[in-house]
This record gives C-alpha cells, sequence and structure tokens, in this order.
C-alpha cells in the first residue's frame, strides 16, 4: 500500500514539474554511461533533483538516488515520506557536530548496491547572484573512496526562477536539464585540483545569459 | 447533419488530402536525396509535416468538441506561449506574484469571460485591468531595478500571449445573421489561410527565393516568397468563400488582410526573438520549435480579422 502511494506521488510530481516547466533534457555527445554512475549538479531550489529524475530515461530513473540532508527531510512526517519513500532519497546529515553515520560511507553503500547518486556538491541551495557556488569537498572524498565510478555534470536552467526561495506558487517556465560527458577522477589528482575540473565542467554546459544578442 | 458539420468534413478531408500529399512528397524527397544519410533540410521538412499531422488532428478534436473544445484548446495554447514568452524576460523576485496572477489568475479569466460571453470586459480586462494592476502587485515588492522594463514586458506577454490569442476562439461569440451555428468555420479560415501563408511563403522562398526581404530579421525570408505565399494564401482565402459569410471577394480581401498582418507578426516576433538571443521561442513542436513560432502570426491577424467581421457583418 505505502509502495503504491509512493509510486503514485512519484508520477504525480513529475506530471506536476513538467507541466509547469515542459522540462527538456539535452544529452551529451556520447550518451549517458550505462553503468550506476554520479549526477553531480547546481543547486538552486527543492525542484532540483525532481527535474533531473524526471528526465531520465526510465532503466536509470530506477537507479537513481537523491543524496538530500536529513535535517531538511525528516522535519515532518509528510516530508520524511517523500525524501524516504517517494524519492527514495539517500538522508545525510550535515552538521558535522551531531552526525551520527558519516555521510561518504552512506553514499559508496548506495553506489556498491548499485544506485546511482544525484549530488548537489555545492552543500547548499544557491541563493546568490554567483552562477555556482565553490563545491564543497564531500564530492572529492565520495570519489576518493570510488575512484572508478563515472561523474556526470548536470546543469539545471531556470528553476530557481520558477520557484524562488520563500515562495509558495510556481511561475510556468521553460526549464532545461543538460547532461555532460562522464569524467573520472585522475590518478593523484588532488582535492583543489578535482574540486576545480568538476566546478568548471559544470560551469561549461550552463547556457550563456538571456539579452547577450548573437 | 447540419451545413456546419458537412462543411467542417469536406474542410477536414481537404486538409487530409493535402497533408497526405505533402507527406507522399516528403517521402519521395527522402528516398531520392537523403537515402545515404540525413539531410538537415529534408528532416526538417518531413518533421513539419509530421507535426502539421498532429495538429490538425488537435483542432479537430477541439472542433468536434465544440465550444468548450475550442477554448480549452487555446486557452492551453495561451498557457504554452506565455510561459515560452515568460522564459525570455527580464524578470526579477518582486515579479513573482505578478507573473503568478498572469498565469492563474488572468489567463483563465480571459478564457472564462469568452465563456460567459461578457465581450465589454472581454474586450478591455488586460488592456486596462490587468494594464494597471500587475505593476501595482510587483511595485508593492519595491524594487524599482529595471522596473519599467520589467512591468512593460510582463504586459507585453499578456497581450500578445493571452489577449490576441483568445480573440481567435472569440469569434464564436460573433452573431451573424444568416450564419448561426457555422462560427467555428470562421476559425477554420482564419487558421487555414494564416498558416497556409506561413506554408506557402516557405514553398516560394526554397523554390524560386533570391533577395532576401529583412536580412536582418529573418535570413529566410524572401521577397519572391513572400509575394508568392500572399497571392496564393490570398487565391486561396477567396476560394474558401463557402464556408463563411463573405462573398468570394470580401473574402480575398479578408485573407489579404490576414496574410499581411501575419507576415510582419511573424517578423515583430521575429525582432523579439534577435533581441533576446534565441533562434526559437521553445521546442513544442518538433521541426518549427516552440509554439510562438507557429502561433505568431495567427497572434497577429486574429484580433484585426475579429473586430473587422464583428464590424461589418455581427449583430453583438
Amino acid at each position: 500500500m505505502k509502495i503504491m502511494i509512493a509510486e503514485i506521488a512519484a508520477a504525480a510530481f513529475v506530471l506536476f514539474a513538467r507541466a509547469i516547466t515542459a522540462v527538456r533534457a539535452i544529452w551529451p555527445e556520447h550518451g549517458l554511461p550505462s553503468r550506476p554512475c554520479v549526477y553531480f549538479a547546481n543547486h538552486s531550489s527543492h525542484g532540483d533533483f525532481v527535474l533531473v529524475w524526471a528526465v531520465l530515461p526510465p532503466r536509470l530513473r530506477k537507479l537513481a538516488r537523491p543524496v538530500a540532508g536529513a535535517e531538511y527531510w525528516l522535519k515532518t512526517k509528510v516530508s520524511t515520506f517523500i525524501g524516504r519513500d517517494v524519492f527514495n532519497a539517500v538522508l545525510i546529515e550535515r552538521e558535522r557536530e551531531n552526525r551520527t553515520q558519516d555521510p561518504i560511507a552512506l553514499m559508496t553503500t548506495a553506489i556498491d548496491e548499485g544506485s546511482s547518486l544525484i549530488l548537489f556538491p555545492e552543500g547548499t541551495r544557491n541563493q546568490t547572484d554567483a552562477r555556482l557556488l565553490p563545491f564543497k569537498s564531500g564530492l572529492f572524498h565520495l570519489v576518493s573512496a570510488r575512484p572508478d565510478v563515472d561523474l556526470v555534470p548536470v546543469w539545471i536552467n531556470n528553476l530557481n526562477r520558477v520557484m524562488p526561495k520563500g515562495e509558495i506558487v510556481p511561475i510556468p517556465l521553460i526549464c532545461t536539464v543538460t547532461f555532460g560527458d562522464a569524467l573520472r577522477i585522475a590518478p593523484n589528482e588532488g582535492k583543489d585540483a578535482f574540486l576545480e575540473r568538476t566546478q568548471v565542467a559544470l560551469l561549461d554546459l550552463a547556457p550563456k545569459p538571456l539579452g547577450s544578442g548573437e | 447533419m447540419n451545413t456546419a458539420s458537412s462543411d467542417l468534413l469536406t474542410l477536414v478531408f481537404g486538409i487530409f488530402g493535402v497533408l497526405i500529399f505533402a507527406s507522399a512528397i516528403g517521402y519521395v524527397l527522402q528516398r531520392r536525396f537523403a537515402a545515404n544519410g540525413p539531410n538537415a533540410a529534408i528532416d526538417n521538412l518531413n518533421a513539419r509535416i509530421k507535426a502539421w499531422w498532429v495538429m490538425v488532428i488537435l483542432i479537430g478534436i477541439a472542433f468536434i468538441a465544440g465550444r468548450v473544445g475550442v477554448l480549452i484548446l487555446f486557452a492551453f495554447c495561451s498557457f504554452a506561449a506565455l510561459r515560452e514568452f515568460v522564459t525570455l524576460i527580464n524578470t526579477r523576485r518582486a515579479d513573482h506574484w505578478a507573473l503568478a496572477s498572469a498565469f492563474f489568475i488572468v489567463l483563465p479569466i480571459q478564457y472564462y469571460l469568452l465563456w460567459a460571453e461578457e465581450y465589454g470586459i472581454f474586450a478591455i480586462f488586460i488592456p486596462v485591468y490587468a494594464f494597471l494592476l500587475m505593476p501595482i502587485i510587483s511595485v508593492l515588492r519595491g524594487d524599482t531595478e529595471r522596473f519599467l522594463i520589467r512591468i512593460a514586458e510582463v504586459q507585453w506577454a499578456l497581450m500578445i500571449c493571452v489577449f490576441c490569442a483568445s480573440h481567435v476562439p472569440a469569434l464564436l461569440t460573433l452573431n451573424i445573421p444568416g450564419y448561426e451555428g457555422r462560427n467555428v468555420l470562421l476559425i477554420a479560415f482564419l487558421v487555414i489561410v494564416v498558416q497556409l501563408s506561413d506554408v506557402l511563403q516557405y514553398v516560394w522562398g526554397k523554390l524560386l527565393g533570391r533577395t532576401k526581404i529583412a536580412p536582418n530579421l529573418s535570413p529566410s525570408k524572401t521577397v519572391e516568397g513572400f509575394v508568392g505565399g500572399v497571392i496564393s494564401a490570398t487565391l486561396i482565402g477567396a476560394s474558401l468563400w463557402w464556408i463563411t459569410p463573405f462573398t468570394p471577394f470580401q473574402a480575398g480581401v479578408l485573407a489579404f488582410i490576414i496574410t499581411l498582418m501575419g507576415f510582419f507578426g511573424g517578423l515583430v516576433m521575429s525582432a523579439v526573438k534577435r533581441d533576446r538571443g534565441v533562434k526559437d521561442w521553445g521546442n513544442l513542436i518538433e521541426g518549427h520549435g516552440g509554439l510562438i513560432d507557429r502561433l505568431d502570426s495567427v497572434v497577429f491577424s486574429a484580433p484585426i480579422f475579429f473586430h473587422i467581421v464583428r464590424y461589418w457583418w455581427s449583430l453583438s
């Protein structure tokens, strides 16, 4: 029963996201990896992973689990149900002091079980005018533990305008989700170099700002 | 079967005939010139023809469903067009409620007024009430950055995508003596003439096009395409007089006005796209681009056509 409701709710979320955003995926030249991988995306809205999820082909969607903050999703019964059962999120504790479980261990377990992850390496929603916040080190620690996993950059465009922080009514706007070619950590690649490279790979997918002419 | 539905049936068979003919040409071109690999122009042509089948079938279903079906179809067109338009404009967080009300209050009310046949308020609701109330909603947030541009763009989006587009189904509210129950054919006349004009301009342009007519706006539009398209669409419009309350000559004059408005509407919307730095309004219709790419000429001709018919033919 619970599973059925979760599946209906998931379909409703996807349908709603599509009706509001007419979301369209732009695929990389060489296609998506067919093996489990880590999608890392820019983060500006709670709807971000729903959009990534909505555009993934069903076969890959089934594997994909968003990584999200436990503090946020475990707040109420409804949000717990949505986070755990509907989206099957890997819920991690972001506050270092009160942690009971290691986030990296949770993520590697999920990968070892054959899941893909949808990860937002900025760590929090970007409310600034900058296109991307500096990545937290989580992505680096994750691939240091699993260096052979493919990393797919994913740029989510426009969703921050659909529903800015603090608003409850979404504005219908067309969104795109651009997937880049997969990359991996190089042997002996340092943390700063790796994070820099992944940030550049993600920013490369961002469309140029509107009104800039041709 | 009354005359309206038998005429509609004749029309549908005619359009299907044209589409079958177009699909056959597309198939032959594909076999002859692109058998060994993709050819961008022919693939695009075939995608366009396929999309035409879908659009014709959707409009056909709406016509069969009657007044409510047509209203719902155009309300959805307005929604999708407004979404494409607002995606490209300058908006700031302070406009959030103004934009939300454009989508979820102004648009439904405009189509409700058509359903209720309240012409008096339908005609001024967006140009007067939305025009005054939307900037008030925006100004309450106190953000003055690019304020005039923001409120002007939202109003323009509403005028084009909701107000002008709603004048297509508004043709159903006209009360023309001797034409009762046949108003849906006026929509068919408008849409067929304006879309055929676009298609014929494209075809004449591909066949004979030499001289660019507006190189800064639309590199694919040519003088030859324009002249050939307007003349042939006007003649087709005149030959469709039997579905309208007009004489063949009147039908030709109206078709001429429709095609001219459609052509210049296309130019205006191209200029807007250039300004915003995009090639298409969206990706809703395979091969055509966004919905506005297909609807731009209809949107510009519908209100003019509506008012001419209302002034000289209608009692209401």
